[in-house]
C-alpha cells in the first residue's frame, strides 16, 4: 500500500507540469466519439513523463467536476432545480441532504445515467475539467468510463464470477479489442488491489461474486469500477445495506482512492460525511442549501437551515 | 424459572406458567378452521394430479407393449388391413417431428426473443411497443389450425406448389412465436434494472449489456419458455396436416412430405386394425418421452451455463 502511495504521488508531480490547455485538449480528444482509444493514449502521455509510466489504475488523476445550472426532471416534475456547484480534482466531495431532495438524482446527471430512466433528462451543463458532459458531440458511453458509479446496493453480476466481474467493465466497454490474457490480469489484479480486496479473494478468483459477503461485494463493485480507469467516481449512498465494519473498510478505501479519482459520495450519514469528505454538500428539496470544507458545514453552517439539518432538528 | 423468580418480583408481579399458557393457548375453532382450510388445498392438489397420472398411467400400460427395436426403426408400411407384425414402426414419424420442431425452433426462437428483448430494453412503453404485444396476446390465443389454414393458402394454395416439411415448420413457428415472446419479455422484465444500470455506468455500450449482462441473466428462465413453446409445438397435429401432409417414408429434404408423431397417431388411432392402435400408443408415448428428455438437457445445460 505504502508503494501505492509513493507511485500516486510521483505521477502528481509529473502531472503538475502539464499546461491546462493541453490537460484540456487530450481530455476532448479522450472523450470524443470518432477518436480511436488506441492512438489518444499515447499523446496523453506526452510531454509529460521521459519513459511512460506503464498504465496502470496508479498512474491515474482525478478530474474536477462543475455543475453549472443543472436541472434534472423526471416527466414534467423538476427534481434538481438549478445547481451551481464545483467538485474539486482529487478531493472527497460529500452530499447530503433529507430523503427525496434530489441528491442521487443530481449525482445520476454526472455520469448522464439520469437519461436512462424513461422520462427523464436533465438541462444545464456538466463541466469534467473542461468540457461539457453533455455537448452533442459526446459519447455518452466514453462519459460513463472516465465517470464510474457505485449503487447504494452491492450488484456484482450474478453469473459472473469474481475475475470476470472486475474484468466486465474492461470487456464490454466499446472500441477495446480482444485484450491479451496477461494484461487483462494485471488490470484485474491492480484494481482488485486498489479496492483493498485482493488479499481476500486472491485464492477464490474464479468463484461467483455474488457469493462475496456484502462488504466485500460493494468492494468488488468499487474494483469493477476502477479497472475502467476513470477520473471520477461517484458513489450513491454506497455503504446504506452493509455493516458498521464494511462501511469503515469502504471508508478507508474512500481516503486512498481520492489519490488517483475525484469521489462525489451521497450519504445520509452525516457521521460518514465528517470522517471521509473534504468538502460538504447540503441539498434540501433539490436545491443546494450550501457547500463548503467539511469541518464548517458541521461546526460553523452559514445557513440556518444547515444548522438545523446537521443537528438533527429536521430530516 | 422460579430461580429467577427474584428479580421478576422487582419488575412486578409474574405470571404464572399455566396463565400464560391459556393466554398463547390456540384456540379449538382456529385449530377446526386450519385443519379445514389444510384439507381442502390437499384435496384440490389430489383432484388436480388424478388426470396427470391417469394419462401417463395409460401411455405407459398402452404404449410400453409395442415398444421395441423394429418400432423406433422401422417406416410405417402403410399396411395397416392385416394383423400382422407388418405395420412397420414410426422412425419417419420421430425423424419428421425432429426435423420440422427444429426447423419451426430456429426460426421462431431467435426472432421470439430478440422481439422480447427489443420490447423490454428498447420499446418499453411505446405507443408501437404496446400494438406489438397487444398483437402478440391475439396471436397467442389463435387455434393451431388457423396457423396451418394460413401457412396452406399463403404457400400451397397461393403458390399451386405441394405440400412439403418446411411449410410445417413455418406454421409451427408462428405457433410458438407468441409463447416464446411473452414468456421471454416476463423474464426480461424481472432482470433488476440496477444490473444494468452498473453495466452501464462501466461504460458499457446498451448492446453489450443486453449480450453480456442481461440475456445470460435471464437465460434460465428463457429455458423453460422456449421448452413450453417446443413441447407445444411438437404436440400440433392440426397446423401439419395440410402443410407437411403425411408419407411413410423417412425423409431428410424438409422439401418433400413429411411425416410426423402427431399425425402419425392420428392417422392411427382411427386405424379399425388393434396393431395399428397400440402403434399410436406407442407414438404417443415416444412423443411424451422426447419432450422429457429434451426438458432434461436443456435443465441441465441452462444450470452448468450458470454458476454453481
Amino acid at each position: 500500500m505504502s508503494t501505492d502511495g509513493i507511485s500516486s504521488q510521483t505521477a502528481n508531480v509529473q502531472d503538475a507540469h502539464v499546461e491546462p490547455e493541453s490537460h484540456i485538449e487530450r481530455e476532448r480528444e479522450r472523450i470524443a466519439p470518432q477518436t480511436p482509444e488506441e492512438s489518444v493514449q499515447p499523446t496523453a502521455e506526452q510531454g509529460t513523463v521521459q519513459a511512460p509510466a506503464k498504465k496502470t489504475v496508479e498512474s491515474k488523476q482525478g478530474l474536477s467536476v462543475k455543475l453549472e445550472g443543472l436541472r434534472a426532471f423526471y416527466g414534467d416534475a423538476e427534481q434538481v432545480k438549478g445547481i451551481d456547484l464545483d467538485f474539486n480534482a482529487n478531493e472527497v466531495t460529500a452530499i447530503i441532504g433529507p430523503s427525496g431532495c434530489g441528491k442521487s438524482t443530481m449525482v445520476r446527471c454526472i455520469n448522464r445515467m439520469h437519461e436512462e430512466i424513461p422520462g427523464a433528462h436533465a438541462e444545464g451543463r456538466v463541466m469534467l475539467d473542461a468540457m461539457n458532459v453533455y455537448d452533442p458531440s459526446v459519447d455518452v458511453v466514453a462519459v460513463r468510463r472516465a465517470i464510474g458509479m457505485v449503487f447504494q446496493k452491492p450488484n456484482p453480476f450474478p453469473t459472473m464470477s469474481v475475475f470476470d466481474n472486475v474484468a466486465a467493465g474492461l470487456r464490454l466497454s466499446a472500441g477495446r479489442g480482444a485484450q491479451s490474457k496477461t494484461d487483462l490480469r494485471a488490470k484485474v489484479e491492480a484494481a482488485l488491489r486498489g479496492a483493498g480486496l485482493w488479499d481476500e479473494v486472491a485464492d477464490r478468483l474464479q468463484e461467483p461474486g455474488a457469493g462475496l459477503s456484502g462488504g466485500q461485494q460493494q468492494r468488488l463493485c468499487i474494483a469493477r469500477s476502477l479497472a475502467v480507469e476513470p477520473e471520477v467516481i461517484l458513489m450513491d449512498e454506497p455503504c446504506s445495506a452493509l455493516d458498521p465494519i464494511a462501511t469503515l473498510k469502504i471508508e478507508e478505501l474512500i481516503d486512498e482512492l481520492k489519490q488517483r479519482v475525484t469521489i462525489v459520495i451521497v450519504t445520509h450519514n452525516m457521521q460518514q460525511a465528517a470522517r471521509v469528505a473534504d468538502r460538504t454538500a447540503f441539498m434540501l428539496s433539490g436545491e443546494l442549501v450550501e457547500v463548503g470544507p467539511t469541518q464548517q458545514i458541521f461546526t460553523n453552517p452559514n445557513d440556518s437551515r444547515t444548522e438545523e439539518y446537521v443537528t438533527g432538528k429536521f430530516g | 424459572m422460579s430461580a429467577q423468580g427474584g428479580p421478576a418480583e422487582e419488575r412486578g408481579p409474574a405470571a404464572s406458567q399455566s396463565e400464560l399458557l391459556a393466554r398463547f393457548a390456540v384456540s379449538p375453532a382456529r385449530r377446526r378452521r386450519d385443519r379445514t382450510a389444510r384439507g381442502l388445498i390437499t384435496a384440490g392438489t389430489v383432484i388436480a394430479l388424478i388426470p396427470l397420472v391417469l394419462v401417463v398411467y395409460y401411455l405407459l400400460s398402452k404404449g410400453l407393449g409395442s415398444w421395441s427395436w423394429n418400432f423406433f426403426s422401422t417406416d410405417p408400411t402403410g399396411n395397416t388391413f392385416f394383423k400382422t407384425s407388418s405395420i412397420g414402426g414410426i422412425e419417419s414419424a420421430i425423424l419428421g417431428t425432429i426435423e420440422i420442431v427444429a426447423l419451426a425452433s430456429a426460426i421462431a426462437i431467435p426472432i421470439g426473443i430478440g422481439v422480447a428483448v427489443w420490447l423490454v430494453e428498447y420499446g418499453r412503453r411505446s405507443w408501437f411497443a404496446n400494438l406489438v404485444r397487444f398483437f402478440v396476446d391475439v396471436l397467442t390465443g389463435v387455434p393451431s389450425i388457423v396457423f396451418g389454414l394460413f401457412i396452406y393458402i399463403v404457400l400451397i394454395v397461393g403458390t399451386g406448389s405441394s405440400y412439403a416439411g418446411y411449410k410445417g415448420s413455418l406454421a409451427l413457428s408462428l405457433l410458438m412465436l407468441p409463447v416464446v415472446i411473452r414468456s421471454a419479455e416476463v423474464i426480461l422484465l424481472l432482470i433488476p434494472g440496477a444490473l444494468r444500470e452498473s453495466a452501464l455506468a462501466l461504460g458499457a455500450p446498451r448492446w453489450r449489456v443486453i449480450f453480456s449482462i442481461v440475456l445470460p441473466t435471464a437465460l434460465p428462465g428463457m429455458v423453460t419458455g422456449v421448452l413450453l413453446a417446443i413441447a407445444r409445438a411438437a404436440g400440433e397435429t392440426a397446423p401439419l396436416l395440410f402443410t407437411a401432409a403425411a408419407t411413410n417414408k423417412t425423409n431428410f429434404n424438409l422439401g418433400q412430405f413429411m411425416n410426423s408423431l402427431p399425425v402419425q397417431i392420428y392417422k392411427d388411432v382411427t386405424s379399425p386394425t388393434t396393431a395399428v392402435v397400440n402403434r399410436a400408443w406407442g407414438a404417443a408415448l415416444t412423443l411424451v418421452a422426447m419432450i422429457l428428455v429434451l426438458n432434461l438437457i436443456a435443465r441441465l445445460v441452462s444450470r452448468r451455463s450458470r454458476l454453481a
